[in-house]
């Protein structure tokens, strides 16, 4: 392994390569096993690529230069407990219920509902601490840490996070709901959390991301998950961000569909001051759906980037995208959708959506939709629209006697709506019709 | 009621009302005709308060209060409702919920409390009743999708929900065949009480057969150039608008 020259590398960066290099100094032996040659390998990526700027194709309307110029702590220690946990308003989760505090798996706050032989839920630090065999197969075999520098930067560092394993034909009914909180009562923070989600043939299963931000400082996540979904499974996936003003979101949503298979996400950002969600999905078998749904709701000056890539390899599969923003105040947002349909891909049904509500003269949205199709007999088509709400729709309103706001809400949440019935864990979708309905009063 | 005196209005720096005047009382029917362009539907909206509308002269009271000064839902709350010439399609919010809120906005406005779910329900069963509107059909969005007479009967079972006490409406007529006119004109003759007005604004006098006016008002060029009574609109009916054109237009050249 070569090795990293830090001595040009600023702010960030160089805060990172030497938190590398002394997690190194700890591996005691156990650099040679696999899953640490591949972050060395990762880490090595990272150093070469750097941090994004605007001049990267895929950054172009999302800055990270202010990220970059800041510290983190990555290693906080954090008294976060049931006390602080109900001080913040949280829907009520039942089911598997799993705290991360600033990346971190908490036993204590967390529950596991699920029998054993159906659900085996370790957390990651575990994982590549005590069981590297187990995730040697999957981990960083899906997430592109070759050019992508933050999943890079999280395969090499990612020190915890959790490792879902869903054994063959089983339905799992209660949710697993991974909760990410970020403490940052005290300091700057930041987290890399990797998770890995194996779902085993014919199993069904229902997993939730949720992230936000607890107290003043900064907080910058930057998290992978890769999800397998194996032959026949079924496997809805949500991911819901209500962090700080002052957070920035960086995350990667890796999925790898077998034939037959079925997956499903919703993606709902209420709040944060940047984020950037990469979902990427591969469709490697025959007879494969996909849905993927997202909503963006920004307001003040937050910015919310999602980027899809929907990969169609194999022929006979379908995917569907529809995601949704309401932009508000001096807000922007990104949606850039990648469609691939292989050569073998023939019979390909491939549609995308992207509409957006403007509610501001100072909020802006940039749309890129990127079709590449190689394959002759496919049906494809996407289409994206930004625009203000209709004026006539809201005077209709207002001369049945309801108020010009009222009217402008009631609209707006029509408008959003279409995603938000997508969520099919009740209190989860309760938690973000509460949280839309409360930034659209505050609008 | 409703009191017009000497109204001006434009758009963008076009002047379209040139000096309305009209009286309604309480009971009344006045039917309001013209030719295309003439200012029949800027007439109805300069009441209900669309902002596109610049008043540059004149007032309107309605119940004693200046009603140029009330945003459009204060004017609804006063008892104003407007049926449009274009019904607006609204995705994703049910006729259902958006008239619960209007309901309940209103009544909110003028001091009642709010209607529960199951008197809600009662009122609406009664009125839909009135236009023979389909319960499916209010579960869904808004106009959308609606035919055009299903849109025209939906504006009249929402003004028997609301109860306004002065209905304006524009072109109801339009795009309906004979058995739908019908049902729209027998829903608004159920709401004429003795003490709820309408302003019925068409372009035929066929609606006027169903809809008996009281008055009858010919609107040209922004101004009302003739009143009369219902023999007015078979007079128009029968001779068009055009000698009434070549009056106006002649004394104008004068
Ligand atoms: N939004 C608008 N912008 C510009 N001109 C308008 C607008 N609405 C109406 N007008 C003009 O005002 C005049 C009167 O229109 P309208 O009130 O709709 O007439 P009517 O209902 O009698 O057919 C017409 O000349 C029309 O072109
Ligand atoms: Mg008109």
């Amino acid at each position: 392994m070569s090795s990293i020259d830090n001595k040009d590398a600023s702010g960030l960066k160089a805060e990172l390569i030497a938190d590398f290099q002394s997690s190194q100094a700890k591996l005691n032996g156990k650099s040679a096993l696999p899953v640490h040659q591949l972050r060395g390998e990762a880490m090595q990526n990272f150093d070469k690529l750097g941090f994004p700027t605007t001049r990267h194709e895929e950054w172009k309307y999302s800055n990270v230069s202010n990220l970059v110029k800041q510290t983190f702590d990555f290693h906080t220690k954090t008294d976060f407990n049931q006390a602080d946990l109900d001080k913040i308003p949280l829907p009520h989760l039942t089911g598997n219920v799993l705290y991360f505090i600033n990346g971190v798996y908490n036993a204590e706050l967390s529950q596991i509902a699920t029998a054993e032989n159906k659900l085996k839920v370790i957390p990651f630090a575990d994982a590549l601490a005590q069981q590297p065999e187990l995730i040697e197969g999957y981990f960083g075999k899906y997430a592109n840490y070759e050019t992508d520098a933050f999943t890079a930067l999280n395969t090499a560092l990612a020190n915890d996070g959790v490792v879902v394993q869903v054994a063959d034909n089983k339905i799992v009914e209660e949710p697993i709901i991974l909760r990410f909180i970020s403490d940052v009562r005290s300091a700057n923070v930041g987290s890399q959390p990797r998770n890995l989600i194996i779902v085993g043939k014919n199993s069904q299963v229902k997993i939730a991301e949720a992230y936000r931000t607890v107290g003043e400082e900064a907080a910058f996540v930057n998290t992978v998950t890769e999800i397998i979904v194996d032959e026949s499974a079924m496997v809805d996936y949500y991911k819901v961000q209500n962090e700080s003003d002052k957070s920035y979101h960086i995350g990667t949503t890796q999925v790898y569909q077998k034939g037959n298979s079925y997956f499903y996400a919703a993606t709902a950002t209420l709040n944060g001051g940047f984020v950037r969600n990469n979902l990427n999905v591969v469709l490697d078998g025959e007879h494969i759906e996909s849905r993927l749904f997202g909503l963006y709701v920004p307001n003040g000056k937050q910015h919310v980037d999602n980027h899809t890539v929907v990969d169609h390899r194999k022929p006979n599969c379908e995917s569907h995208e529809l995601y949704k923003g309401i932009l508000m105040d001096k807000s922007t947002g990104v949606f850039n959708g990648k469609i691939f349909v292989r050569e073998d891909a023939q019979k390909t049904n491939a549609y995308q959506n992207c509409r957006n509500v403007v509610t501001s003269d100072e909020a802006t949205m940039n749309t890129k939709p990127q079709l590449e199709i190689w394959a002759d007999d496919v049906k494809c088509s996407h289409g994206t629209t930004t625009g203000q709400l209709n004026d006539e729709a809201i005077f209709y309103m207002q001369s049945r006697g309801i108020p010009k706001k009222e009217a402008i809400r009631l609209q707006l949440l029509a408008f959003a709506q279409d995603v938000v019935t997508q969520i099919k864990i009740d209190s989860i979708r309760e938690y973000i019709e509460e949280l839309i309905l409360a930034k659209l009063e505050a609008a | 009621m409703l009191t017009i005196s000497n109204l001006h209005a434009r758009i963008e720096e076009k002047e379209i009302l040139r000096g309305i005047n009209l009286e309604i009382k309480p009971g009344e029917v006045h039917a309001i005709m013209g030719p295309n362009g003439s200012g029949k539907s800027t007439l109805a909206s300069v009441l209900a308060g669309r902002e596109d509308y610049e008043v540059t002269d004149g007032s309107v009271t309605f119940h004693g209060k200046d009603l140029l000064d009330l945003a459009p839902e204060k004017r609804a709350a006063e008892g104003i409702f407007l049926a449009f010439q274009y019904p607006v399609e609204i995705p994703g919010v049910t006729t259902i919920n958006f008239l619960k809120t209007a309901l309940n906005e209103i009544r909110k406005y003028n001091g009642q409390e709010p209607l529960d779910a199951a008197q809600f329900l009662k009122r609406m069963k009664e009125k839909a009743k009135l236009v023979k509107i389909d319960d499916a059909l209010l579960k869904r969005s808004l106009n959308e999708g609606f035919s055009g007479g299903e849109k025209k009967r939906n504006e009249i079972f929402q003004m028997a929900m609301l109860e306004p006490s002065l209905g304006l409406l524009d072109e109801t007529d339009s795009g309906l065949d004979i058995d739908a006119l019908r049902i729209v004109a027998e829903g608004v003759n159920q709401l004429r009480d003795g003490k709820r007005s309408f302003v019925v604004v068409t372009h035929y006098q066929r609606l006027l057969d169903y809809i008996v006016p009281d008055f009858v008002h010919v609107l040209y060029k922004g101004r009302i150039v003739k009143s009369g009574t219902k023999e007015l609109a078979l007079e128009l009916e029968e001779k068009g608008y055009d000698w009434i054109k070549n009056e106006v237009d002649a004394l104008e050249t004068v």
